[in-house]
């Protein structure tokens, strides 16, 4: 080809008559002629489009057990957090004679028992339990049976119990004067929960520096499923473990009063939150590009420096989702702090005491509880109280892991 | 001289915001080869893609302009893109055999359109092996998996597999740029084999492949048609300074 | 100049120390817990022991048998995943193959399916009482049984659906794991062929995805077996005289057993036997299926199609 070819100034629409040229002038643009088969669809897909739709549905069903968890929890509750409940026990007692003239709604609450319960018993059974309840009330010099236990304030502030030397935070849903203070319950869940990260940080967070930046890679091929082998152990074995072999050790160690208590639960409930803040920290700092690492390498550092100072930090926001994670397994966790906490119900700051959660306090309680009953809609409430701070929880954790991705995305 | 068996007209493509065609207006030949050549980015496989509507699986990626098989609007509403795409064929630039058996693989798109009787998928799928001259290699191995042969003989697959639901039109994206010379070769003269039967658009970065295989050629850059011709025209004679530029290697 | 190291990195070396010390002590604590529960629990392991009952009382360690707990505690599991599988592949597959990525609606699955993962399963144990057994049993009984107590009470159907509700996000992640493995090119040559979206997805990339299916079915089962806050109300019992003989029944279940067993036993030095017994099978189980969920996994890794 020579370099002085000759162009003749064309333009591109030329270009496109040159293509007629060859091929003949494309059909005017009229109606489409009638091919032998049309492009329109056929035979509509209606059976697929149904399935297709029930995929859809089906897909609807996070979303749905979600809200109806929230829902079935809440529900049950919902009389305690609007302060509808009034378990007021003594009242002007109710002679056997009045029986009639009272309504059965206000005879259902005079005798402690729901409205369904109520309207399943007899006329006979009903006069019995007025007599019994007459009786009672006549023995009863407590003044505190004259209050509501069940109002918002007895739930979280301290009160002066008839028989007490002071003001006392008290969790006694089973007593002449049931008492539903859950300040200690809370308190439980707190120290227990507060162990479990003191021990499962360190530890989960240090072996995830070790595994990802520092140990031979060939070394992360079993460790890692190691690790997440102890995520396979069920809870209650942890909890078994803790009960008949930690605490026994552990009191022989330290020679501590109570032999199951809150360092016991504390423990074990870490060992079962480390492999969760291991993975996620785990990932985190190995999601960490390449090329920070390397820069530090190349400028000097050690492989322990390089960690420290720039992978960690890189890493901050996925380890803090790790932790905070971990904080919500901790907290939610039943059986283990059902075994091995002692399960006693008083508020104290030592982790040497016997303490009682949230949760096991739902597990432990619910058997022996009137079905629609106030103990047995406080129990509710505690579950929707431990369902909201679960959320909260993980939602921090998901917005922090959110935006470590697209932070790292942007800039990877 | 014949009708276009495809009519694009005045064709533009964006992906998102970004413009990917201008005002494209092409005809394509029935039962010719047409070679879709430029540079990298410069738009031939997005328009490939458009001709059996794959760009439809992009989320954000929206055609104007027209173009027609056989007369008929294939991004009118009420055509059936499955329809469409039984019409028109595609084999990929990476070949992509399913984890099936190579006999599974030449007859799924023979199941999908309802054909179940075991003798009549075995006739079909012997017919689209021989016509994709990999019959004798695999004839004794039907029922391996597919993903046990060659590379140039799982895009020989893929071809069979193309082939086998009688398309009128086989849309080639690069096929060989995967391939080995040996392979590249054979599959080169199965094209100039393929002509009699079908269609085919062939978008390839080797333009010496172009020279060989297609009888038009439409050369592209940054979106816009440079110039469509015979390709003996274009590559001997190119009318547009940039064709000549780009055929002799100045850029690209 | 040399560029020999010329002090030793006294703090590099504690930093590594220090993490691989937290390492190895993890490493150990797992080693102690199942060496102890293996070395207390492999003298009970007797066929009389895995496969008798309970008739012969429960609390004597020669006589005593699980068969019971492994029975509940596989039916449990059979039930639950009946239910979990179909639901959370089906989420998966709208997720992965149909949804618009960046829609508000799949944003709210997906925040739905984390929030659900992180429910304590305590909470999941009300939620199962006051929905499945009173609500859901409830309304059965009213419309098909006349108000006679029949599903409104705690049973082997109702267990397992709380447990598929707990488990469904496990499925879910799993399962799109391994939809987004499948390589994008072969859905292309599916629908290139002129098949449609959903005959794609059932004859392409199920197939391709279903070891990935499987791991997640068994990860869920290994879930499954050993929680037992979310049973405790919904149809565990502690003891009973015969096998579950339908879904309305209730069941014993290995981890429940070890629960009583170490919480309420007339005399804890005689049971110890049967519980670590009990907890050395309940461990080999959860294990078993942990290994065969890697196993299968690794196996996905080997011989599929690369990306």
């Amino acid at each position: 080809m020579n370099d002085t070819i000759q162009i003749p100034a064309r333009s591109v629409g030329a270009a496109s008559s040159d293509a007629t040229a060859v091929l003949g002038a494309p059909p005017p643009r009229t109606t489409p002629k009638p091919f032998s088969t049309s492009l329109a669809r056929r035979h509509p897909r209606r059976l697929e489009s149904l399935v297709e739709k029930l995929i859809f549905l089906i897909s609807l069903s996070a979303i749905l057990l979600i809200f109806l968890i929230f829902a079935f929890v809440g529900r049950e509750s919902l009389p305690v957090i609007f302060g509808r409940t009034d378990n007021t026990r003594a009242r002007k007692p109710i002679a056997v004679a009045d029986i009639s003239h009272t309504p059965r709604a206000e005879l259902a609450l005079y005798l402690g028992l729901s409205e369904t319960e109520f309207a399943t018993y007899d006329v006979a059974t009903v006069q019995t339990l007025v007599e019994l309840k007459a009786q009672e009330l006549a023995q009863n010099s407590n003044p505190d049976s004259r209050m509501n236990t069940t109002s918002w304030r007895m739930m979280f502030q301290p009160y002066h119990w008839f028989g007490y030397n002071k003001p006392e935070f008290i969790w006694q849903p089973v007593s002449e004067v049931p008492k539903y203070n859950i300040v200690p319950l809370i308190i439980g869940s707190l120290k227990a929960t507060l162990v479990a990260l003191l021990v499962s940080v360190p530890f989960g967070v240090g072996a995830a520096i070790y595994v990802s930046q520092l140990a031979n890679p060939r070394w992360r091929e079993w460790i890692k499923p190691a690790i997440e082998l102890l995520s396979g152990i069920p809870s209650v074995v942890l909890g078994f473990f803790a009960l008949i072999v930690m605490a026994s050790i552990l009191q022989g160690a330290f020679g501590y009063a109570s032999r199951l208590n809150a360092l016991v639960a504390g423990l074990a409930l870490g060992l079962a939150v480390i492999p969760v803040v291991f993975t996620i920290s785990e990932d985190a700092l190995s999601s960490v590009p390449q090329s920070y690492l390397q820069a530090a390498l190349a400028l000097g550092a050690s492989r322990q420096q390089a960690a420290w100072q720039v992978v960690l930090p890189a890493a901050l926001p996925g380890v803090f989702a790790a932790c905070v994670l971990g904080f919500g397994r901790a907290i939610g966790e039943t059986m283990i702090v059902l075994m091995a906490s002692g399960n006693a119900t008083i508020v104290s700051a030592s982790i040497f005491d016997s303490c009682r959660t949230l949760t096991a306090t739902i597990a432990a309680e619910l058997a022996e509880v009137v079905f629609g009953g106030d103990h047995y809609r406080i129990l509710f409430l505690l579950g929707t109280l431990l369902f909201a701070v679960t959320f909260v929880s993980n939602l921090i954790g998901d917005v922090v892991v959110h935006r470590l991705k697209t932070r790292l995305e942007g800039k990877g | 001289m014949s009708e276009p068996i495809f009519q694009i007209r005045n064709l533009n493509f964006w992906y998102g915001k970004a413009q990917a065609l201008y005002n494209v207006t092409v005809p394509i030949a029935p039962k010719r080869t047409t070679a879709l050549i430029g540079p990298s980015g410069c738009g031939k496989t997005t328009l490939l893609r458009c001709l059996n509507r794959m760009n439809d699986l992009i989320e954000h990626a929206h055609a104007e302009g027209e173009v027609t098989l056989h007369g008929q609007d294939i991004y009118a509403p009420t055509v059936d893109v499955v329809e469409l795409r039984k019409r028109v064929g595609m084999v990929f630039q990476k070949s992509n055999p399913f984890p099936k058996s190579v006999f599974d693989n030449v007859a799924y798109g023979l199941r999908t359109q309802g054909i179940t009787k075991l003798g009549v998928l075995e006739d079909h799928v012997e017919r689209s092996l021989r016509r994709a001259a990999l019959w004798d290699e695999v004839k004794d191995r039907l029922d391996t998996n597919a993903l046990g042969l060659s590379g140039g003989q799982q895009q020989r697959l893929c071809i069979a597999r193309a082939i086998a639901v009688e398309p009128e039109v086989l849309l080639m994206d690069e096929p060989c740029s995967a391939l080995d010379p040996i392979a590249t070769a054979k599959i080169e003269e199965l094209i100039q084999d393929l002509e009699r039967f079908y269609t085919m658009i062939i978008v390839t970065h080797n333009m010496q492949q172009a020279a060989r295989v297609s009888d038009f050629t439409a050369f592209f850059y940054l979106g816009k048609l440079i110039e469509f011709d015979d390709t003996k025209k274009i590559f001997t004679n190119p009318a547009m300074k940039q064709t000549e530029d780009y055929i002799t290697g100045r850029f690209g | 100049m040399t560029l020999r190291r010329k002090t030793l990195d006294w703090s590099g070396l504690a930093f590594t120390a220090g993490t691989g010390a937290a390492t190895f002590m993890i490493l150990l604590m797992l080693a102690i817990i199942l060496g102890n529960i293996i070395w207390n629990g492999a003298a009970q392991m007797s066929l009389r022991f895995i496969f008798g009952g309970t008739s012969e009382g429960m609390f004597d360690p020669q006589r005593a048998g699980i068969f019971p707990m492994i029975f509940g505690t596989a039916a449990l599991v059979f039930l639950m995943t009946i239910g979990v599988v179909p639901v959370g592949v089906a989420t998966a597959i709208y997720l992965n193959e149909y949804a618009r990525k960046q829609s508000t609606l799949t944003r709210v699955i997906r925040a739905a399916i984390n929030n659900l993962a992180g429910v304590p399963s305590i909470v999941f144990g009300l939620f199962g009482l006051g929905f499945f057994v009173q609500f859901v049993g409830g309304g059965i009984d009213r419309l098909l049984f006349n108000g006679h107590l029949h599903y409104a009470k705690p049973a082997l159907v109702w267990a397992a659906a709380t447990m598929a509700a707990l488990t469904l996000p496990v499925m879910i992640v799993a399962t799109e794991e391994a939809l987004r493995a499948v390589p994008h090119g072969l859905r292309e040559a599916s629908l290139a062929l002129g098949a449609t979206k959903l005959e794609t997805v059932f004859k392409v990339v199920l197939p391709q995805a279903l070891p990935g299916i499987l791991t997640g079915a068994i990860l869920a089962i290994g879930r499954g077996a050993g929680e037992v806050a979310p049973i405790m109300f919904t149809g565990v019992a502690y003891y009973l005289a015969h096998l579950p003989k339908g879904v309305t029944d209730q069941f014993m279940h290995l981890g429940y057993h070890v629960f009583v067993l170490s919480t309420q036993s007339p005399d804890i030095e005689r049971t110890k036997p049967i519980l670590f017994g009990t907890v050395l099978v309940l461990l080999v189980l959860t294990f078993l299926l942990n290994l065969s969920a890697v196993l299968v996994r690794a196996r996905l890794r080997a011989g599929r199609v690369a990306g």
